[in-house]
């Protein structure tokens, strides 16, 4: 049956409204889009990374998450899940429990590119049933605003100011994405919440529903650590993919699919000055580094054409 | 019907898992305690158990995913040592604050740094602090019987809490006694079926575990989790009683040898505690009125009764195998001597021993009962000796 967001978002919440996330904020919207795609007569488990998903969403005694859920620490996420797979796998064979019960982790980029990579890395190559998925905003936002390996180059974070010296972060963001493929498992993808959220639905449905780990990398903007107005969520990502900052593609069984192509693609240039985290780049006397940087898209861009066998 | 077997203290404790059946193992290999991952894994290959292994990366890993195991309903079980525990110390405090009945054995080995795989106490007393009950054990039968009764105790409801089974690295890891190991059939029926209050895989209800505790609640519960570790001693004595009518061995909040009329007593842990015993019974047979009071359980401490029990006693040396580094005596000292404050005319002093696998023979266990016996008649004497250091 074809996507139809009409469709999609009647499926009941398992996230309830009420939380303590920002407007404006990518990673709720990530979230919802990612549960519905369970299907309703499915429970699951959740676990988090200690991060803003769960310091917002789970304050004592209050809880958004209709499934079960566990948050331990920050680097665990993963560790965590796999664990909660391994008893149910246990108590199924041992005729304890016969239902379907689908098992997913969230952690934002500080918990699954940097501390927590270890552990992520582990359980994929285990073959745990779980979905990880990544709500990525590119910095260490709950601690406010620290530079993560995810951070992009030249962006403003506070512990990779722009000062007179330096314009930002002077390293390139770490492709997590490439890092979890090359693991072989079945399923990874890079994806946004974006428009109609068909990509990022149809990914999570093929995640939960693979037999075996499954890795989601999602794209969700902080307006806080990227300094844009809040309404302006949905038009940055898709300027994020309409650039190819952040292209939109899956790995099954080893094979690299390109989701979406932009029909036009948007200089980079446009995607950075929504964002106040580049606004040192647009003073006057940067312009060679906007230049570098659309260097880097384009080559991770062209890199990722041949992967997918597209040209 | 006992059945005799001569087991390794690794090998004994891999069997008390076989023969518990966990639903979850999860562990990563560390000298001395491999051997119990390793068996485990080899029972699980050959289908003796049906058990879900869980070989992690890391024991960081191995403890985060006991607690996604505990917590999800499945009774779940480690092993390490060290600075496995170490790296695992985060995750001990939420194990336990998220009352989660986890069994550990832990092979005690020296804490790095200088690495050394030989064993002392810094790795167990390290974690004093960390919520989890304590119970220690001089031979292989002791580690084998602590472990199966860790069991019962940390899933008692007045308690939920983790618990480690310590014992000596090498020592009593690998050295091999004879033992008498239960039926698996009285194993099983002993622990019972796990049976969790509230787990994430419960179809009837979803919860939400580890959450964000502001200063409204965080306080209340602690003050929960130090009452189960209060309430776990007279637990700890119940599941003993019931296991003393199954095995006819019995066990205590502590041991005491010679104890009653001793005049002079040492206090120390797991398997020097054996040798304590042998110079205890060669001093009295030359009048020397010697005692032992070996803990078998450091968490919860039985502050009350070992007052009670050392209250008589003249003069003590507590024998800690860790610095501890407060610089006024071990930990096992700290604890005794605040156990017995207030007490007039005892003489206590701290002895460091056997740090980093540091041999300890009868003769340096003999003099620490002679200095005993002369700070008595001259009140002179260190407050801190190191037993058997190169000076």
């Amino acid at each position: 049956m074809a996507y139809r967001f009409k469709d999609t978002s009647k499926i009941p919440e398992r996230l309830s409204g009420g939380h303590r996330m920002c407007a404006g904020c990518g990673a709720p919207v990530t979230v919802r889009t990612v549960l519905r795609a369970i299907e309703p007569e499915h429970r699951a488990v959740i676990s988090s990374a200690t991060g803003c998903l769960e310091v917002s969403t789970c304050i004592y005694p209050y809880t958004s998450w209709h499934d079960s859920f566990i948050h331990s620490a920050f680097e665990n996420a993963a560790a965590t899940i796999s664990g909660v797979e391994a008893a149910y796998e246990a108590l199924k064979r041992r005729g304890k429990i016969d239902e379907e019960v689908k098992f997913i982790a969230f952690g934002g980029d500080g918990g699954t590119y940097d501390i927590g990579l270890q552990s992520l890395s582990g359980a994929m190559e285990r073959g745990h049933k779980i979905t990880y998925v990544c709500y990525d905003n590119e910095a260490y936002m709950n601690t406010g605003i620290q530079r993560s390996s995810s951070t992009p180059l030249y962006a403003n974070t506070t512990t990779s100011p722009a000062g007179q010296q330096r314009f930002g972060k002077v390293q390139f963001k770490k492709d997590l994405t490439m890092i979890m493929a090359a693991h072989d498992i079945p399923y990874v993808a890079q994806s946004a919440p974006y428009r109609n959220m068909k990509d990022l639905y149809e990914k999570s449905k093929k995640a939960i529903y693979t037999d075996g780990p499954a890795f989601l990398n999602v794209l969700s903007p902080c307006p806080r650590g990227w300094r844009y107005d809040t309404p302006k969520l949905m038009e940055i990502i898709g300027l994020a993919i309409d650039s190819c900052v952040w292209p939109l593609y899956e790995v099954e069984g080893g094979k690299f699919r390109l989701t979406h192509r932009p029909k036009e693609k948007v200089p980079v240039r446009e995607y950075l000055k929504m964002q106040g985290r580049f606004s040192h780049l647009f003073n006057g006397e940067n312009e060679e580094h906007i230049e570098e940087i659309q260097k880097i898209v384009d080559s991770r861009w062209e890199r990722l054409l041949e992967l997918c066998e597209e040209s | 019907m006992a059945i005799r077997e001569k087991l390794s203290g690794n090998e004994a404790v891999a069997v008390a898992m076989k023969q518990i059946e966990p639903d979850v193992v999860a562990a990563f290999p560390i000298t001395p305690s491999t051997e119990v991952p390793q068996y485990f894994s080899q029972f699980v290959a050959n289908g003796q158990v049906d058990t879900e292994f869980v070989a992690v990366e890391s024991e960081h890993s191995a403890m985060s995913a006991c607690i996604g195991s505990q917590a999800a309903g499945g009774r779940t079980m480690t092993a390490t040592s060290s600075n496995g525990m170490a790296l695992m110390w985060e995750m001990l405090y939420i194990a336990s604050s998220l009352r989660l009945p986890i069994v550990m054995a832990l092979v005690n080995r020296a804490l790095s740094g200088p690495i050394n795989i030989h064993n002392d106490h810094s790795d167990s007393m390290g974690a004093r602090d960390s919520g989890w009950i304590q119970l220690y054990s001089e031979t292989n039968q002791e580690a084998y019987d602590n472990f199966i009764q860790a069991v019962r105790i940390g899933e008692h409801t007045d308690v939920l809490l983790p618990v480690m089974v310590c014992y000596d690295g090498f020592i009593t890891s690998h050295a091999v006694e004879n033992i008498e190991i239960l039926e698996d059939g009285e194993v099983k029926d002993f622990v019972g079926e796990y049976e969790p209050l509230h787990y994430l895989l419960d179809r009837e209800r979803a919860i939400s575990l580890g959450a964000l505790d502001l200063p409204s609640i965080y306080f209340e519960h602690k003050r929960g989790q130090a009452q189960a570790m209060i309430n776990a001693k007279q637990v700890i004595l119940d599941v003993a009683a019931e296991y003393e009518r199954l095995t006819g061995r019995r066990y205590g909040l502590f041991e005491e040898y010679m104890l009653s009329d001793a005049e002079v007593a040492v206090v120390v842990l797991n398997s020097t505690a054996g040798t304590t015993k042998a110079v205890v019974d060669k001093l009295r047979s030359r009048g020397i009125k010697a005692g032992l009071l070996k803990p078998r359980v450091f968490r919860p401490f039985p502050y009350d009764e070992i007052r009670e029990a050392l209250g008589h006693v003249k003069g003590i040396a507590v024998l800690d195998k860790a610095e501890g580094f407060s610089g006024a005596g071990g930990p096992l000292f700290t604890e005794v001597g605040s156990a017995l404050q207030g007490i007039a005319n005892v003489e206590m002093t701290s002895y460091i021993y056997g740090l980093g696998g540091r041999d300890v023979t009868v003769d340096h266990i003999e003099s620490v009962f002679m200095d005993l016996k002369d700070r008595l008649a001259d009140g002179k004497g260190n407050k801190i000796t190191y037993l058997g250091i190169h000076e």
